[in-house]
């Protein structure tokens, strides 16, 4: 009943698709097209809600897809959480879609794709079987990069576009050879056959392995993240929104359902290297963002942080499950999914923000941003929310999911493995630098954008957004707030889905306890409970406001600013994104990066400006995918004469390629 | 009524710290001054200049933004939570529930947040420079106190400050290395997190080696008197969470007859007196670090912590 309400809503999403294509051009194209992705998403996530409080598994085959298989589909409480998690972003999107896609220049190029680019991602969550799957994963990516290229003008753009598509074809390939894999010798796609034999220990770990270079290239694990802060920023906001809220979570749901319901991996050495590359995503990526100050790139490094933090959880409940530690197991899981929801929102709500600051300025560049608090503060005071809370920072949302993760990293010990028991305190240290790099980082990103004084001509002009932007940015905010007050009602949710992927929940991880704090395990007296430190926060801001009124003197009086005695009027002395984060590069990004700065100071008496130049090499981009692009041109070039041969040639290459395979067919058989 | 006993021994518990936290400011300025063989200012000064301070009008820049604004309260409320939350007299679980030693971390990271972001507000080069290096600090700092938690944790089995500071009363707990190597980075971490020499020097101005008080640089008035409050409750706060940790010593506690608030009221102001008098001598003792130096310091604490978590998972007698 539920899946096919959500299937007739995908069934509308491309009706919708189809639709726009033709009504694009008209003006009230853009208002058809979201208004109705608005309703088609509310509608599914309403259904998606009540899948995952009802717990009730069902499946839907129709006749279409491969003759002898057909279409499968299934819901069950993993598909329905990310159900909620894809239907909201797409509800929210749309809706800021309806006020923000007036800056559209080319709505041609963005409303067909919308829509189909959601249902792909719904029907990716819904499949039942590797042949639906692979079919809505390319969808999906396909729809993306269309959407990737909406501004093709831009060359910037197009070397994005390329390199999209060339990684999500590689992970495609990966998936698809992790379902062959999977598929086992009688070849059977759907899930249902797949999770009846578990494959032995080299079969999981292939499988493993192609899962996370598949998954994982789509969701942004370092080093695979290279495609993300190129691709995401440059498609219009409200799809970078999409892509780094919620197309990301679906990789991480491919990469659950294969790992921990398909293939049931379960050898603790597998789960290590799970950890090991989520510590150092998170720890990279937070420091790739550092280092940015394009507002839209910087957020979509943090995806690939937080990405990495949601693989340390997912990796630790691999690992509790893999030594029969369930009650430790849901923990980590618990801690990971409510953070793919917590993510969810926040990243969506920061990309609004950033799509608000480029509609108004047309800047996404944050040195020549600022003081746009006084000129759009309703975006301020949600952009400053969203950044609260992807900084970990209490009583926010972000804090209740990290702080849950670290409570799983504390039961490391419980490990028999030392390997483990050794890793994982290493990972906690990465995961709090992380976390405190995170917070300097959106001290910057919100500091430069908002703060200070305008650095140009565009930031000084700007205006407030519209209100439907405002709208949806709101409801995002207090989505963040709520879950970060109450997370005892979000982790209740979970409850079903981590007994389906670890077997167990956490203690009171049950609607009785919603207002109750959060128990990670009844080993230890540890809880945490964001509504009573809210309301002793809410209280000392009472109290301290009471006493300011009795005792202080309320007067303020304007005055230019102090700044030592000597302000400087130009803006372009206040500190920008650079300077902000440079002693982070010094101590951290010289190591990482091998960040170097060379000054030029001209020589006395020369009046030549003073020049600093700072040259960060990218590890990943540097390590690996250099030396395969000279690979490729190396071997093109050595392949190059083959196109100049006679045809005598061509037909003796094809005799000796004729004779060689059937000589392998003879020696193999 | 029992629940109604406790909330008001936290409530009183709130204000008494409110209450202290100029006097150990006091105190420490005080010692430094006559180790300086100045005769200093008396101890209570802080109060003074607290209540000099809420009678003058406030300046607020002409570009100041309500952030600005507000943000001296909103860092005050963070502080004085994270403050109540520390065991001050005895070990009863009071608000136990609401937030463990991560969380009472977390409310001064919130703190320094909004702090880093109002001195970016006005758009000044002091601000700037304030804020920028304040958040490298902690981007350090905070992952060496994580791990200290990770080793506490280890030790007593949990990472609620009531339940550690009640193990660590408990005769089960000895003298550890592991211990000990926590007790040196905490207060490497308190050192930075407070702003002290050899970090930053809290009574320097017109220097570009300042980080706290570049930030502060454009507060007057009663935003000022908030602000200066919150430092000095953060130093407390420390001061407080070593003394639980650390020196476990109290008066034997009977929860059940008369509690013998007195005695444990001044066997605590002991504890925190003796460590702000330690503190000062420790400042008049060393030189400022270059900045950045900064991270070597704090990179030391984090080594040292995680020393201690790891060799706490080796055996579980060390």
């Amino acid at each position: 009943m539920i899946l096919a309400a959500v299937m007739l809503c995908v069934a509308g999403m491309f009706a919708v698709a189809i639709a726009a294509a033709t009504l694009a051009s008209r003006p009230f194209g853009r208002v058809f097209c979201y208004g109705m992705m608005a309703a088609l998403a509310l509608a599914a996530l309403l259904a998606a809600i009540a899948g995952l409080h009802g717990g009730a598994v069902e499946t839907l085959r129709l006749p279409v897809g491969l003759p002898w298989l057909g279409a499968n589909f299934r819901l069950d409480a993993l598909a329905a959480f990310f159900l909620v998690v894809v239907n909201l972003g797409a509800a929210a999107s749309s809706v800021f879609a309806l006020g923000y896609g007036r800056h559209e220049t080319a709505p041609k190029r963005v409303l067909p794709f919308f829509p189909a680019f959601i249902a792909g991602m719904n029907l990716v969550v819904l499949a039942d079987d590797a042949f639906m799957f692979l079919f809505a994963w390319e969808l999906m990516s396909l729809m993306s990069w269309a959407l990737v290229l909406t501004q093709d003008r831009d060359a910037a753009n197009r070397r994005a576009g390329f390199i999209y598509i060339v990684m999500a074809s590689f992970g495609t390939l990966a998936l698809l050879l992790a379902f062959g894999m999977l598929a086992g010798p009688e070849g059977s796609y759907a899930f249902s056959a797949m999770r009846g034999h578990a494959p032995d220990l080299q079969t999981a770990s292939v499988v493993l392995f192609l899962a996370l270079l598949g998954a994982g290239s789509k969701a942004g694990i370092v080093p695979l993240h290279v495609w993300l802060p190129l691709a995401h920023p440059a498609a219009p906001s409200h799809v970078s929104a999409l892509m780094s809220g919620v197309m990301t979570k679906v990789a991480v749901y491919a990469f659950v359902r294969i790992v921990f319901d398909l293939a049931g991996v379960s050898d603790w050495r597998l789960s290590a290297v799970i950890i090991a590359l989520g510590g150092v995503t998170a720890l990279l990526g937070v420091l790739y963002a550092l280092m940015e100050h394009d507002l839209k790139r910087l957020l979509a490094y943090h995806t690939v942080e937080n990405i990495g933090i949601i693989f340390v959880g997912l990796g630790l409940a691999l690992a509790f499950r893999a030594n029969g530690l369930h009650a430790a197991a849901a923990l980590a899981a618990t801690a990971a999914l409510f953070h793919v929801f917590n993510h969810s929102l926040f990243k969506s709500l920061l990309f609004f923000g950033s799509g608000a600051v480029l509609g108004a300025t047309g800047e996404r560049d944050m040195e020549r941003l600022g003081g746009l608090i006084h000129r759009m503060p309703k975006t301020a005071a949600y952009f400053l929310i969203g950044a609260a809370a992807i900084s970990a920072l209490p009583p926010l949302n972000g804090f209740a999911s990290e702080w849950l993760t670290f409570q799983a990293v504390f039961l490391s010990p419980q490990f028999p493995q030392w390997g483990l028991r050794f890793l994982a305190p290493a990972v906690g240290a990465m995961l709090a630098l992380a976390a405190a790099l995170a917070a300097a980082c959106f001290v910057k990103a919100f500091g430069i954008t908002f703060l200070g004084r305008p650095r140009s001509r565009e930031a000084q002009t700007a205006h407030e957004t519209d209100r439907l932007s405002l709208a949806a940015m709101a409801g995002l905010a207090a989505l963040c707030i709520v879950a970060g007050v109450v997370p005892g009602a979000f982790t209740a949710a979970l409850a079903p889905v981590s007994k389906a992927i670890v077997f167990d929940r956490m203690p009171g991880q049950n609607p009785a306890a919603l207002w109750l704090p959060l128990v990670p395990s009844l080993g230890n007296a540890n809880s945490y409970s964001g509504l009573i430190l809210f309301a002793l926060l809410a209280a000392a801001m009472a109290l301290v406001a009471l006493a300011l009124r009795i005792w202080a003197n309320g007067a303020s009086r304007r005055a230019p600013a102090w700044d030592c005695g000597l302000p400087d009027p130009s803006p372009a002395t206040q500190y920008g994104a650079e300077s902000f984060a440079q002693p982070i590069r010094r101590v951290f990004g010289t190591i990482a990066f091998r960040a170097r700065e060379d000054v030029f100071t001209p020589p006395p008496g020369d009046t030549a400006a003073a020049r600093i130049h700072v040259r960060i090499i990218d590890p990943a981009w540097e390590a690996l995918f250099a030396p395969v692009g000279r690979g490729v041109n190396f071997v093109a070039d050595r392949m190059n004469p083959l196109q100049f041969l006679t045809i005598r040639r061509y037909l003796m290459l094809v005799f000796l390629s004729l004779v060689f395979l059937l000589a392998v067919l003879a020696l193999w058989l | 009524m029992a629940v109604t006993a406790a909330l008001a021994l936290q409530g009183a518990q709130s204000v008494l710290g409110l209450a202290l936290a100029p006097l150990v400011t006091g105190v420490v300025r005080k010692t430094k001054a006559r180790l300086q063989l100045r005769r200093g200012a008396s101890i209570f000064q802080p109060y003074r200049d607290l209540a000099r301070l809420l009678r003058k009008e406030s300046v607020l820049a002409y570009n100041a933004s309500w952030l600005f604004d507000h943000a001296p309260a909103v860092i005050l409320a963070f502080t004085w939570v994270a403050a109540s939350l520390i065991p001050v007299l005895g070990t009863e679980p009071v608000l136990a529930s609401a937030a463990d030693l991560i969380a009472i971390v977390g409310l001064l990271a919130s703190a320094r947040f909004v702090l880093a972001l109002a001195g970016l507000d006005i758009g000044t080069s002091f601000g700037g420079i304030g804020a920028s290096r304040e958040v490298m600090i902690a981007s350090v700092a905070e992952p060496a106190m994580l791990m200290l938690i990770f080793a506490l944790a280890l030790i007593a089995g949990s990472t609620h400050l009531t339940a550690i500071a009640g193990f660590v009363q408990s005769p089960a707990v000895g003298l550890r290395v592991s211990l000990g190597l926590g007790l040196i980075g905490l207060i490497m971490v308190a050192v930075a997190e407070n702003g002290r020499i050899p970090i930053d020097n809290p009574a320097t101005h017109l220097e570009l080696t300042m980080v706290h008080e570049a930030m502060v640089l454009e507060y007057s008035g009663r935003h000022l008197a908030l602000i200066e409050l919150a430092s000095s409750l953060k130093l407390l706060l420390y001061l407080s969470l070593i003394a639980a940790v650390f020196l476990p010593w109290s008066a034997d506690i009977q929860w059940a007859g008369a509690p013998p608030y007195a005695e444990q009221l001044l066997i605590y102001l002991g504890k925190i007196i003796g460590l702000a008098f330690l503190l000062g001598l420790f400042e008049v003792s060393i030189a400022k670090m270059r900045v950045f130096r900064a991270p070597q310091f704090l990179g030391a604490a984090l080594m040292l912590t995680l020393l201690a978590v790891l060799l706490r998972l080796v055996s579980r007698s060390f």
